[in-house]
């Protein structure tokens, strides 16, 4: 007998003994459709501006520098300033059209997937979470994964109407664009790379970026 | 400590020797006591005390997985078809060896010769590394602590915490012999300098990886997806760098949908280290996309049973609810003094002493169960509420019926026995125990030494019986 024939028998056999085949059976699909009420904790609901301050805090609190700008205008301007201050020449920028249509004239910029050469890098995010301040990115031509993890300076665009108050409203937006719902890869970040391996020495930068700049741009005006 | 196959041949039956070796280690007692009372224990409070839900959520997360063990075969069924529907594909393991082979035939197949590795307590359960090493690939870890456990030829500590036991100046002196590239002269006297010279090491290993092998923390029945949690974002690399990607992990983790899953995650990273979320949470669903600009062309989960489904049909069950947090670990006083090693395998602390007799057999693991004081605090931190104190009890039930241990606790036990169940003798020894106890005390109402008693006195003065036993008093009425 194959070994997945082997496993599913042995499983089957001991739960069938307690319930029903049929009623194990729908009880899973249905539950699949539709799991009833969720427990969504009392910060996973805030609203408003509320929901964006405590975005702000929670990633913060995470070790994320955060910059509320007005518009995607200044995108270029901040980002130029960053490099200037971290002495990096080039950009990488995820080829995402919101950030092509940037005026990159001030900046040295290549567009593609991360290396391990890159010292910065810019993608834009598909969702944040309120909740813990934790940026929801996902894969696919405009939004290579692995530019979220090589260069040292990840910074990060967020729309201020891209931030969803708890995880569960991020699946469902995920649910009701695509189909497949997921794409290969959705990485939820919460602050930049960690370890605390040597000592328990809290330390920024262990494979991926040691800092974490996210980009918030203001709903009124984008 | 240097054994060469830890993994291999399980030293459980030794955990008396490893346990005093590690009292006797007074570095270990540091590294311990900073990592656990001072470090774990502490953050998860504060960790607690932001999510008044807490508790709330642990109740519901338990009552997901006991539905998920009702409906096991149902989800990992859909699991499977969702991850093939995703130009994935599953491969079943019933045992240890069954899994090592898939996953060197994947790596043959791409014609490897080094595989980059997340962190995965299933490949150390599997033994993978002596593997695939033995056939000509070369693993390497590339979670910081299992790098430099792996330099340095160890198990595992901890399931989360892999190489708390080595202070950093042992990590340096490794450094140094591991990196003989590097210069001689370098300054390696401070943590931060020990993780840029791994970060730099690893990249290039990253970056040439012909295979990345990862774990699964959870797995998404709904969507086929399978997920890691990291810090370092090493995890993350290993899947999305290499040509081809194997999520290695068992049976008992799959849920029924995303939501689901999120549940755990709130409670994982929050009982773990008392993080609001661990930094990196890695969804990956299928093989590379059309159009995408990264990512593996080949997909693979391995699912391993190695027992699991023969537990769901015992008093054990519960302990698949497991989500490998390493709370119990961390707040276990046997542990807290014993650390990893003395457990003699993979899985340490409670939950280790509950999953380790099914894995390599009560006859060489029955010390496991005996190495807890009952005290009810890793029950109290589970957060999938697991009743670990009755697991354990389980098999030390289990472990009496084979009349382990034998010798001479065996015959002390039975001689208890006889005593207890016979209330005039009973009252007859004990009697006379004190009275012997009282007078051998000379009135000064405790010992500093008894012959017998050395573990005690050693440490502190034995109290002496003092008035009678306590039957005796309380039929006078000194209540």
């Amino acid at each position: 007998m194959s070994a997945r024939k082997e496993i599913f028998a042995c499983l089957k056999a001991t739960l069938d003994r307690v319930h029903n085949p049929t009623v194990r059976y729908s009880g899973a699909a249905q539950r699949i459709l539709d799991a009833g009420p969720v427990l969504i904790p009392e910060r996973g609901r805030a609203e408003g501006p509320a929901k964006t301050s405590l975005f702000v805090s929670e990633a913060e609190n995470a070790d994320a520098d955060v910059r509320r700008l007005a518009d995607l205008d200044q995108v270029p301007g901040v980002v130029h300033d960053i490099l200037r201050d971290a002495e990096i020449d080039t950009l990488k920028v995820a080829p995402h059209k919101t950030l092509q249509a940037m005026d990159w004239r001030s900046v040295d910029v290549a567009f593609g997937r991360g290396e391990g050469a890159d010292h910065a890098g810019l993608a834009m995010a598909y969702a944040g979470v309120a909740e813990t301040g934790t940026l929801v990115m996902a894969s696919g031509p405009a939004s290579p994964t692995t530019l979220n993890f090589l260069p040292d300076v990840h910074m990060v665009v967020i729309r201020e109407e891209d931030i969803a108050a708890n995880y569960e409203e991020v699946w469902a937006r995920f649910r009701c664009e695509a189909d497949p719902a997921l794409p290969r890869t959705v990485n939820w970040i919460t602050g930049p790379s960690r370890t605390a391996d040597i000592e328990q020495t809290l330390l920024l930068g262990a494979h991926g970026p040691r800092k974490l700049i996210i980009l918030l741009i203001d709903a009124e005006a984008s | 400590m240097s054994q060469s196959a830890p993994h291999s041949a399980p030293q459980c039956h030794d955990f008396q020797r490893g346990a005093k070796k590690a009292l006797d280690d007074e570095r270990l007692q540091t590294l311990l006591d900073r990592t656990l009372e001072n470090g774990f224990q502490k953050k998860r409070l504060q960790g607690m005390s932001r999510l008044p839900e807490y508790d709330q959520l642990r109740d519901k997360a338990r009552d997901l997985k006991d539905h998920v063990l009702d409906h096991l075969d149902m989800y990992l069924a859909r699991f499977e078809a969702e991850v093939t529907r995703a130009g994935g594909q599953v491969h079943w393991a019933r045992d240890a060896a069954e899994a090592r082979d898939i996953i060197l035939d994947i790596c043959i197949k791409a014609d490897a010769k080094t595989v980059s590795k997340g962190k995965s307590m299933i490949a150390e359960e599997i033994a993978l590394n002596d593997h695939l090493q033995a056939n000509g690939i070369a693993p390497i870890e590339t979670d910081l602590g299992e790098y430099i456990i792996q330099l340095r030829n160890e198990p595992p500590s901890h399931i989360i915490a892999p190489a708390f036991h080595i202070s950093k100046e042992q990590v340096a002196e490794t450094f140094m012999d591991s990196h003989p590239h590097l210069d001689p002269d370098r300054d390696l006297s401070q943590p931060t300098e020990l993780l840029s010279e791994a970060r730099g090491e690893l990249r290039e290993k990253f970056l040439r990886a012909d295979v990345g092998i990862t774990g699964a923390n959870i797995l998404i029945a709904e969507t086929g997806t399978a997920m890691i949690v990291t810090n370092e974002g090493n995890g993350d690399l290993t899947q999305s760098l290499p040509p081809v990607h194997i999520a290695l992990t068992s049976i008992e983790k799959v849920v029924p949908t995303l939501d689901d899953a999120t549940l755990i995650l709130r409670l994982l990273a929050r009982t773990a280290t008392g993080q609001e979320q661990s930094v990196y949470n890695t969804f990956f669903t299928g093989a590379k996309r059309p159009g995408d600009l990264d990512g593996p062309e080949d997909f693979h989960v391995v699912l391993l049973d190695n027992g699991r489904s023969e537990l769901l049909g015992s008093e054990f069950r519960d302990i698949l609810r497991c989500i490998r947090c390493g709370a119990c670990i961390n707040h276990c006083p046997v542990y807290g003094v014993t650390s990893g090693h003395a457990y003699g395998w993979v899985y340490p602390g409670p939950m280790g002493s509950v999953l380790t007799p099914h894995f390599v057999g009560i006859e060489e693991a029955h010390l496991l169960p005996g190495a807890s004081t009952f005290c009810g605090r890793c029950e109290e931190v589970c957060p999938v509420r697991i009743p670990l104190p009755q697991l354990l009890r389980n098999w030390r039930v289990r472990a009496f019926q084979k009349g382990l241990p034998g010798g001479v606790r065996r015959l002390s036990l039975n001689a208890w026995v006889h005593l207890a169940r016979r209330p005039r003798l009973y009252r007859l020894v004990m009697g006379f125990g004190v009275a012997v106890l009282n007078k051998l005390a000379r009135g000064k109402g405790a010992f500093r030494r008894l012959s017998g008693a050395g573990g005690w006195t050693r440490a502190r003065d034995l109290p002496a019986p003092q008035g009678g036993t306590f039957q005796a008093r309380y039929r006078r009425g000194e209540r």
